[in-house]
């Protein structure tokens, strides 16, 4: 790792000050930032802690309200907090088996929302779009792990956290603070597709850090469904999470949020108007599977990822209406 | 192990007190508790940290080199250049310039303030496609042989042929202490090494040759070592450039441990092979033509050829192999060289016929037993009902993807295999002192297999003594001779000269005893830590009474091996059989359970023993479902240098595992065989049977992704080769 | 595992100074009282923090009970600290990357990837290693179920295997096969000694059961 000031404020007030001007970064849980540290991926000259901010701490569940998870809420706690668990199962699914317990024990709510991609030419060195003589070496290159959705380019890496299709469909927003104080954006429109290797996959504007995630109250049933080729600690070939508003039997209205498959969180609106007004069954969570890739366009090595996106999406659907099986 | 009886024979088995028995290592507190030290944790007084600047690029020629800033940075004690202006360089990561610190960050800070220039060349690392080899002038065909009528043999009209395409990509060794050492070299000269490696005797003379100074100044040491696999007999550059940068920083001590990128790219790799195989036999099963045309690499170098087909001499056969060198970081031997390979080649076209044949495969191989090697006919014979039973083949086994209807499909794969073994040349002191405390040094290594363990039973049952009553001092060149632990070659060796210098020692004991218990020497026995007479156990002395004896003179002697007794052999057989579930949903591919039966001629410890198979078996189902170097083509740039991507299984992958040692008449009197290789030879070949069998097509290449399970379901319009 | 904490806030007599700083002659004098952990870089909310580094910064990590002085750069990893400047080399350094598990220690009774982790980040926690488990020399129930069911070969990977199921059989005394393997399944293995430690961690909760401590 190359040289870098460190500090660690005692609020998030304070955080956004140290983080003013210069090439500073947040440091969160660690894992991921330290390892692009590491290999000079990432070359921060200040990095602020905030372990110390205890106004970003904290995971609340009130009736009628929702949910507020702060931005340093490990994802350990929320995979076992109890109303979490109860009102948002899809959200502690997303969480429980995400990484290794170590990483679950440090990694954050905000850490995991805002990893980077692992795409191995980013990580490799080639920078985010993995540019090499104003072309992308990925649709040439190895691109088993890349994107099937939104892949028109220049960026094909995929989104790799767990979290935010979940709260996506769930319709959380981010509270964010910055130099010129504080917003709040829904998670669906803080993450963007970069067209340049000097643009950032966050709308997040210099010095701004998230504090909280504010979760509305739980329509209905959630699930959350990854397909990871080892057992644990790998990551995943695709995710999706799951929202039903049920009227009786029937689905009202669903959300359905893909994971893993582009450069953002994917929605799927196809799926969501495929499942509205239907009985679940294996039929009509394979349909809206379907539906969900129908507009995917593999690359020349990962046709495989649109069959596992349209099979994670069914089980997921499944699993949010209590009828998994397979 | 002749017929005539010989003193130094291995005690018949109703006479064994250790010798066979589970028994824990003898270093397991160490390791358990963290307390043994590795290479990795040496840190003597004044240690300087070493970083090696490598190349960034695949293959290049150096234009220039400037290492004045780095030699600038405050801290910074010497810098080399190991490689000139004007080197061509032929693989990622190679070592460029080397940087002893007194921190690893100023090290690596140093590195960044090194300014190379380099000249691209083209670069090829796509091993497995032949035809694209060939064009960029890349491959070199280095067996071409034929024997029998192979024509004729395929156009008998009575041949049921199976034709397939088999491969497997390029495995690293991954060891978790990376490659790397200690020095520190003085004038003197004296040179201090301590090496995470295979060859604690046989390295020093390397370094000597090298660095010009005697052997008998240099003094190499590793106690405990973090997995070798094959990879680490040999002194590397760094390790000599480490001892370089220590006699330019004034004899200071430097260590050099590989960061994990550099040990996935140049601290070697398994071959890839790949293979289209022809293979015919008769309606009845019996194996009759074999025809093969494989090549792999193993980097700039190529790879050595592999024993194709593998197991069984089909009597007429036309092997063609081709070497392909790519620009990447060369070949080691990687447990049981070129045989698990070769494995997944020969056994899945086997399997592929029998399917085709209609015939269980065990019984197809069963069939064709004549052509395997007379001297292991007996074993697998012996081996596949155990694996059977064992697997509960009878109840799971169905004929090639008639399973289950549901999503997820189960599915039996079997496979066989063989290697050497030996006893290696090995020498040991064992001493037995005054007070009784008996010691037996040798300059061998335990890789973590349970060579100490191993060595102390064999000195413990020569006298009569429990396993506690042994120290075994290994890991050091100032101990005697002992070779290069590879090739499964270790036990067979370093048990064999345990046992001649405990022999002679307990003879030279009873020489010293006898007189006072009023009976020639050979009337003496050892046992239940007693010296005492043959038939009258009443005249008996404690271990401890009769080493007082001694008085200021310890017995000590050389044990050797070879010597007098033949006491190992060559040649072991195993049988594995996987069951795996694949969901054909998503190709994922879940173990279910693997069993192996394994023979290695006499087992010592049969908990270690054991260990090692179970090990193997990990290891194999690793590369059977997840293991792959992946390089880019366009850039020759490593993708998956770190152990996120390079897929290594965890503990939720594996499933119950079952061993059967195969132990007493017929094996034991073998003497130690050889156990580290073989087991790791059958579980790619096995559960790509398996799979087969579940799913009904062929999965043509290992690791058995999920995009590979679900071209195959696809079908051969949609499914590539490769 | 049931040893007291030292209170956070109390100076302690004890002053530990590394071998290491010690004999690169870059330790730090030892004088007077010792600071511990919070309170260093920051007081409260309305303060600002100090901004440390990029070069060396004083702090104190608090290891197995015990404090030690550090002055390091922001950018050593507690890995590295504990390894290269402590001495204490039970976790390992494999990949470096918080993929392998073998550095793992505890921080405030909970396992993380040391390896991961900035030393400075560390400070005022309660830090524990693999040498802290066994402080009298004496086989924890983990690692003697270690040793018993031969769940170890070149042993390199065992440290911090021994830390992560330390953590499992605190928390939970009847762990099912299914919750061992999601417990230990941040760590990794290349002898492949899965095995055996599946059932050394099933022998490890029986003696936690029997009231031996962890």
């Amino acid at each position: 790792m190359e040289t870098f000031e460190y500090a660690r404020p005692a609020s998030a007030r304070e955080a956004v000050k140290l983080l003013a001007g210069g090439n500073a970064e947040v440091l969160a849980g660690g894992s991921d930032l330290l390892a692009r540290m590491k290999d000079s991926v990432s070359t921060p000259n200040r990095l602020v802690s905030l372990r110390e901010a205890r106004d970003l701490r904290g995971i609340e569940y009130t009736a009628g309200k929702g949910l507020r998870l702060g931005a340093m809420v490990t994802l350990e706690e929320v995979a076992t907090h109890p109303e979490t668990r109860r009102h948002y199962a899809g959200v502690a699914q997303a969480a429980e088996k995400a990484a290794s317990p170590q990483i679950r024990n440090v990694g954050t709510v905000g850490g995991n929302l805002c990893q980077r991609p692992r795409c191995w030419y980013y990580r490799a060195g080639f920078g985010l779009l993995a540019m090499q003589d104003g072309n992308s070496l990925i649709p040439n290159g190895d691109n088993r792990y890349h994107a099937i959705l939104g892949n028109s380019g220049p960026a094909y890496f995929v989104s790799p956290s767990n979290l935010a299709p979940m709260l996506i469909a769930f319709g959380a927003k981010f509270r964010l603070l910055g130099p010129s104080g504080p917003r709040e954006i829904p998670i669906s429109a803080f993450y963007v597709t970069p067209k340049t290797d000097s643009d950032s996959e966050f709308a997040l504007k210099p010095g701004e850090i998230i504090t909280e995630v504010l979760v509305p109250p739980s329509p209905g049933p959630s699930a959350f469904y990854e397909l990871r080729q080892k057992e644990y600690f790998d990551w995943a070939l695709a995710t999706a999470g799951v929202v039903l508003q049920m009227n009786g039997h029937a689905v009202k209205s669903a959300r359905v949020v893909m994971g893993q498959v582009a450069p953002i969180p994917w929605p799927s609106p196809e799926a969501e108007q495929s499942l509205a007004g239907k009985t679940i069954s294996a039929e009509v969570a394979d349909d809206a599977g379907k539906a969900a890739v129908a507009k995917a366009t593999p690359l020349s090595r990962n046709a495989y990822k649109v069959t596992l996106a349209r099979v994670t999406v069914k089980r997921a659907i499944l699993r949010a209406a209590g009828m998994e099986s397979a | 192990m002749g017929t005539t009886p010989c003193k130094y024979d291995w005690p018949e088995a109703s006479k064994r007190k250790l010798i066979g028995k589970r028994i824990s290592r003898v270093d397991g507190p160490a390791k358990a508790s963290g307390r043994a030290r590795y290479t990795y944790d040496i840190n003597p007084p004044g240690l300087l940290y070493g970083k090696i600047v490598r190349s960034p690029y695949a293959h290049v020629r150096i234009s220039s080199i400037d290492t004045s800033e780095a030699e600038k940075l405050p801290g910074v004690k010497a810098v080399r250049v190991i490689q000139k202006t004007g080197t061509e360089i032929q693989w990622e990561g190679d070592e460029i310039v080397g940087i002893a610190a007194v921190s690893e960050e100023i090290a690596e800070d140093a590195a960044r303030k090194v300014k190379i220039e380099y000249a691209h060349l083209p670069v090829f690392v796509a091993d497995a496609d032949l035809a694209a080899a060939e064009q960029a002038q890349r491959t070199k065909v280095t067996k071409d042989d034929q024997q029998g009528d192979v024509e004729k043999a395929f156009q008998d009209p009575d041949a049921v042929i199976s034709e397939g395409f088999y491969g497997q990509p390029v495995i690293c060794h991954c060891c978790l202490e990376a490659h790397g050492q200690v020095t520190q070299f003085s004038d003197g000269p004296s040179l201090k090494i301590w090496q995470s490696t295979q060859g604690v005797s046989v390295n020093p003379g390397q370094y000597a040759e090298v660095l010009k100074i005697p052997a008998a100044s240099i003094d190499l040491v590793c106690e405990y070592m973090g997995g070798g696999f094959g990879s680490k007999f040999q002194v590397d550059r760094w390790g000599i450039e480490c001892a370089r940068l220590s006699h330019d920083a004034a004899g200071e001590p430097v260590k050099i441990m590989l960061e994990r990128a550099a040990e996935l790219q140049v601290a070697g790799i398994r071959p890839s092979l790949y293979g289209k195989i022809r293979v015919a036999a008769s309606k009845d099963g019996t194996l009759t033509a074999w025809q093969s045309e494989s090549w792999g690499t193993g980097g700039v170098g190529g790879a050595g050829v592999p024993p194709l087909p593998y197991v069984f001499n089909i009597p007429n056969q036309k092997v063609k192999y081709t070497a392909v060198s790519t620009n990447t970081g060369g070949a080691r031997a990687w447990r049981a060289p070129n045989h698990p390979q070769s494995a997944v080649l020969t056994m899945g076209a086997l399997d592929d016929l029998a399917a085709k044949l209609n015939m269980d495969p065990i019984d197809f191989l069963t069939k064709n037993m004549d052509l395997a090697p007379e001297s292991l006919r007996k074993y697998y014979l012996d081996e596949l009902p155990i694996a059977r039973r064992l697997a509960e083949w009878d109840k799971y086994w169905h004929p090639r993807g008639q399973g289950a209807s549901g999503p997820v499909k189960r599915g039996l794969g079997v496979s066989l295999h063989t290697w050497g073994g030996r006893g290696h040349n090995s020498t040991c002191n064992v001493t037995i002192h005054s007070d009784g405390s008996v010691e037996v040094a040798l300059g061998s290594q335990d890789l973590g297999v349970g060579t100490r363990t191993v060595i102390g039973i064999v000195a413990a049952e020569s006298l009569g003594l429990p396993l506690e009553a042994v120290t075994v001092k290994l890991g050091d060149s100032r101990y005697p001779y002992s070779g290069a632990s590879g090739g499964s070659t270790t036990v067979g060796g370093v048990s064999s000269s345990t046992r001649r210098g405990s022999v002679d020692a307990r003879e030279a004991l009873f020489a010293v005893v006898a007189p006072g218990l009023g009976v020639p020497p050979d009337q003496l026995e050892a046992v239940d830590g007693h010296v005492r007479v043959k038939g009258d156990p009443a005249k008996s002395l404690t271990w401890k009474q009769a080493c007082a004896k001694l008085g200021t003179k310890p017995v000590q002697v050389m044990g050797k091996n070879p010597g007098d007794c033949n006491l190992t052999s060559s040649g072991v057989g195993g049988v594995q059989i996987a069951d795996v579930s694949v969901d054909t949903e998503t190709g994922i591919v879940k173990m279910n359970r693997m069993v192996a039966v394994q023979d290695c001629g006499l087992v010592i410890d049969l908990k270690t023993a054991e260990s090692q198979v179970f090990g193997a078996m990990v290891m194999g189902i690793t590369y059977a479902l997840f293991e792959e170097r992946v390089v880019d083509a366009q850039t020759g740039k490593a993708l998956n240098a770190n152990m996120e991507a390079y897929k290594l299984a965890g503990i939720g992958d594996i499933p119950d595992l079952v061993v059967h040692m195969m132990t007493g008449p017929g094996y034991d009197e073998r003497g130690p065989v050889g156990l580290a290789e073989p087991p790791t030879v059958s579980p790619g070949a096995a559960i790509s049977n398996a799979v087969a069998n579940a799913i009904g097509v062929r999965v043509s290449t290992i690791p058995i992704t999920p995009d590979k399970v679900l071209a195959a379901l696809a079908g051969p319009e949609k499914g590539a080769m490769a | 595992m049931k040893r007291k904490k030292p209170k956070q806030t109390e100076p302690r007599a004890e002053t530990v100074v590394s071998r290491r700083d010690f004999l690169r002659g870059a330790g730090v004098a030892v004088s007077g009282s010792i600071l511990t952990g919070e309170g260093l870089l920051h007081a409260a909310a309305d303060t600002p923090a100090k901004v440390l580094g990029p070069g060396e910064t004083k702090f104190v990590l608090r290891i197995n009970g015990k404090p030690h002085r550090m002055n390091l750069e922001p950018r050593v990893t507690l890995l590295d600290a504990l390894r290269d400047r402590l001495d204490m080399t039970g976790a390992k350094r494999v990949c470096d990357r918080g993929t392998c598990g073998a550095c793992t220690v505890m921080v405030d009774g909970k396992t993380v990837y040391a390896c991961s982790m900035l030393a400075i980040e560390a400070e005022g926690r309660d830090i524990t290693t693999i040498e802290g488990l066994t402080p009298e020399g004496k086989l924890t129930p983990v690692m003697q179920a270690f040793v018993d069911n031969d769940a170890q070969q070149c042993g390199f990977c065992t440290p911090g295997f021994v830390m992560a199921m330390t953590a499992l059989v605190k928390h939970n005394p009847n762990p099912t096969p299914a919750e061992v393997d999601l417990a230990l399944s941040g760590n990794l293995c290349r002898c492949g000694t899965y095995h055996g430690q599946k059932a050394a961690a099933l022998q490890a909760a029986k003696s936690m059961k029997r009231g031996a401590e962890a």
